[in-house]
């Protein structure tokens, strides 16, 4: 890729590598270095729908961050392999890591880690019940089921490790700023709902009814419901067998007394999110679908009113020869076919600027409409690099297209 | 339509997986309509609630009905169902236990939602449980008996990061069911996805995660003892640049000498085709040309990985209107013409 960056020219955002699809800007841009300088901001989140690169934004803006001089850690979720490894992201050890190969001239420190969803749980059942009540909810096959399987347990699980690095950096003063990749999923609207959807599983009527007997509370709702809840467990114990059952009876039993910790942390990392110093950069393709679905979450962050900083629109294709228009150029590879030059460098060349052009112009549509749909909302353009983003200097370049809108 | 053999003769499930947004869903509707162009008799599947098949088919929300959507002048049809696995569980019940009314109650005190969201792996069995069903299903009043219902059945399946587990019903219920129906119908299950009947295919692009997460995927379906089918790489886009073409702006980016020589070369011949040449717009050419060959050897790696992975590779375009209208169809022609169906 061409930018390549100069020290000190952080805040530069002037590129050269080609036109913005949208001269104007009418949506005041996104000041992506005015976010990143903001300390009163000290919560990123990135979110999106799937693989539009939310990870590669997430590393991006932590890399930015920190050779501007701030204490930035990254939690990253499911990582190219290739980006993991140039991140040092080699252990998955839910521990945070110096990144090397940073400009920290700036007082700037970077640290990154890789959700360990599975870990996390387990950390969270250490840390609220005794040792031997711990031991006993780890070994739960129920337990197993749910930490490493159920769906939604890995943006439940990202925002509980969200929280615990805000504490920490509050605490210890480490960071200041926690930068949040999100799972990957087909809607973004998943990160905000999944962990909801988990607590109240775990909190579900016929969980609660299991585990109801010891409960004076419960018995008088047994009750109503004796005569259905003992064919409930009668049939569900001749389907999945009894011990499944006895199972869930001494997970819940094991977990009630710290479930009230549980819910409470979610809410209070979901109140987090509303909170003044957090800000949720969107990400998404220039493609029609994924425009639509940026739209719906930008609409639900309105709703639950979760501040954004911006939405970025990412691998926007552009045009290096834009004297030159798709029709003009095709019409000049038709007038070389003619003469028997259709087989040239030259004629190639015509035919690939052509249909740059053409992608150019359906993406520079698709984001125009959207910045009518959306007047207010900032919105950045990351063009599309030729290769894969793998390292700190492809994170960079990605960096200075944010920053220049 | 070409003669050319089918890949897959004997296979009546066809697995499709894949990352996230690959084209699972598309694929798996192209597999379908490129059998039923061959007179099959097929059936679609969903198992995640998302109705992606009425979206692909541009019909109505399915329900857990299987309804056709698809009828080829050869006789051949494909059916949809959208598997949920609440009715599974409640048809399952009516038919093990004749349960009548007592499924309300069951709902009533939340225990169909629990066994069916939370209770560990039995949503999956209770999910391809009916695919299981249906792949088996004959004619007859007997399973085993008169024709089979479907030639064959097309599963949209979830993604890469889950496939493995899904398909993996035994040791899923090994914790929860030692013995009992649900424990058998698992066994059977996987005897079924184990025979040279199933085949699981997987969609990628011919970008870094896709490919990784397929080979990853590929390795742990083959760890499970499961027939590995193909590999459908989509939205491929050709090369705009032919050899020759890439050569020269290869070593165009290396040699200054040949990018002298290349510009002045098509800054000639731009001249001849009436275009006004300046030296930026030659330098924006070469400059989009660069690109392009970086992406085309970036592509090349990929596709190295994909053969790596010995397994039949089919290509399906880019479609740069999308797939509503006719674009479903020229996928499916696509598979038919290499001969995975
Ligand atoms: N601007 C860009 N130009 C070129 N490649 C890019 C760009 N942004 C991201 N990529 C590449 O796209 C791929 C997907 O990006 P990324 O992993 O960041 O997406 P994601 O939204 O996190 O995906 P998932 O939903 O799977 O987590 C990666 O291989 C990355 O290198
Ligand atoms: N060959 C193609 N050409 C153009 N567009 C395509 C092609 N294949 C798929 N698409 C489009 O890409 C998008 C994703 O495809 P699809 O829904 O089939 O993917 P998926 O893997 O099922 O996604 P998910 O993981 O969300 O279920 C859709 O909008 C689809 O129309
Ligand atoms: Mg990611
Ligand atoms: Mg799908």
């Amino acid at each position: 890729m061409g930018a390549s960056r100069t020290n000190g020219s952080r805040t530069n955002g002037s590129r050269t590598d080609g036109s913005r699809t949208d001269g104007s800007r009418t949506n005041g841009g996104f000041d992506v270095d005015a976010l990143l300088a903001d300390d009163t901001v000290g919560i990123v989140v990135c979110c999106g729908s799937g693989g539009v690169g939310k990870t590669t934004t997430a590393a991006a803006l932590g890399v930015r961050a920190a050779e501007a001089g701030r204490k930035v850690v990254v939690l990253t979720i499911d990582p190219a392999r290739r980006l993991a490894q140039s991140l040092g992201l080699t252990v998955l050890d839910n521990t945070p890591r110096a990144v090397t190969g940073l400009d920290l001239g700036q007082g700037g420190r970077l640290d990154a880690m890789m959700l360990d969803m599975k870990r996390t749980f387990d950390e969270v059942v250490e840390a609220h019940a005794t040792p031997e009540k711990a031991a006993q909810i780890l070994a739960n096959p129920f337990y197993v089921a749910v930490s490493s399987s159920f769906a939604g347990t890995q943006e439940y699980m990202a925002m509980e490790k969200l929280g615990q690095l805000r504490a920490q950096a509050d605490r210890e003063g480490t960071w200041d700023l926690v930068i949040v990749d999100t799972p990957p999923s087909r809607s973004a609207l998943d990160f905000l709902d999944a962990p909801k959807r988990l607590g109240s599983f775990l909190d579900g009527r016929f969980i609660r009814l299991l585990a109801a007997p010891a409960k004076a509370g419960g018995r008088a709702y047994l009750k109503v419901f004796s005569a259905g809840v003992t064919l409930a467990t009668q049939t569900l114990s001749k389907v999945l067998g009894g011990q499944m059952l006895i199972d869930v009876q001494t997970f819940v039993a094991a977990l009630d007394t710290m479930f009230g910790g549980f819910r409470e942390r979610a809410d209070q990392t979901y109140a987090l999110l509303k909170q003044h110093g957090t800000a949720f950069v969107v990400v998404a393709a220039p493609e029609r679908d994924a425009l639509r679905e940026a739209s719906y979450f930008l609409d639900r962050l309105g709703e639950e009113g979760m501040p954004l900083a911006g939405v970025v629109v990412n691998r926007i294709q552009r045009v290096a020869a834009p004297g030159l228009t798709a029709a003009r150029a095709a019409a000049a590879e038709e007038s070389l076919d003619d003469a028997g030059a259709g087989e040239s460098t030259t004629a190639d060349l015509l035919r690939l600027h052509a249909e740059v052009a053409r992608t150019a112009a359906r993406h520079a549509a698709v984001v125009k409409r959207f910045r009518t749909g959306h007047p207010g909302t900032p919105v950045a353009e990351v063009p599309a690099a030729s290769r894969d983003i793998h390292d700190v200097e492809g994170l960079r370049t990605i960096g200075d297209a944010l920053a220049a809108g | 339509m070409s003669d050319t053999a089918p890949a897959f003769p004997g296979v009546r499930l066809h697995v499709v997986t894949g990352k996230g947004g690959t084209g699972k869903t598309t694929v798996a509707a192209a597999l379908a309509m490129a059998l039923a162009r061959r007179g099959q008799r097929v059936l679609l599947a969903e198992v995640e609630g998302r109705q992606g098949i009425a979206q692909t088919f541009d019909v109505p929300p399915l329900s857990t009905q299987e309804v056709r959507v698809l009828a080829d002048g050869s006789g051949g049809e494909v059916w949809g169902l959208a598997v949920d696995a609440k009715a599974a569980l409640l048809e399952y019940l009516q038919s093990f236990y004749k349960l009548g009314r007592a499924g309300a109650v069951l709902e009533k005190v939340g225990a169909i939602d629990f066994a069916t969201t939370i209770a560990p792996g039995v949503r999956d069995v209770l999910l391809i449980g009916k695919v299981y069903e249906a792949v088996g299903r004959t004619t007859g009043s007997k399973r085993g008996r008169g024709d089979l219902a479907w030639d064959a059945v097309v599963l949209d399946a979830p993604p890469t990061g889950r496939i493995g587990r899904f398909l993996n019903v035994n040791a899923e219920v090994a914790d929860v069911a030692k013995v009992g129906p649900i424990r058998s119908q698992a066994d059977s299950i996987t005897r079924m996805l184990r025979s040279p009947r199933t085949a699981v295919h997987a969609v990628t692009l011919l970008e870094e995660m896709p490919v990784q997460e397929t080979v990853d995927a590929i390795a742990e379906i083959e760890g499970l003892g499961m027939p590995v089918g193909a590999i459908v790489v989509n939205q491929v886009r050709e090369p705009l640049l032919g050899e020759a073409g890439l050569a020269r702006v290869a070593k165009a980016a290396e040699s200054p000498r040949s990018r002298g020589a290349l510009a002045k070369e098509v800054t000639a011949a731009l001249g001849t085709a009436g275009v006004r040449t300046t030296a930026a717009l030659v330098d924006g050419l070469l400059a989009e040309a660069t690109d392009h060959a970086d992406r085309v050897a970036l592509e090349a790696e990929q596709r190295e990985e994909i053969a790596a992975a010995g397994r039949p590779a089919y290509d399906l375009p880019w479609l740069p209107d999308g797939v509503e209208g006719g674009g479903l169809r020229v996928l499916a022609d696509h598979l038919l013409e290499q001969g995975m169906v």
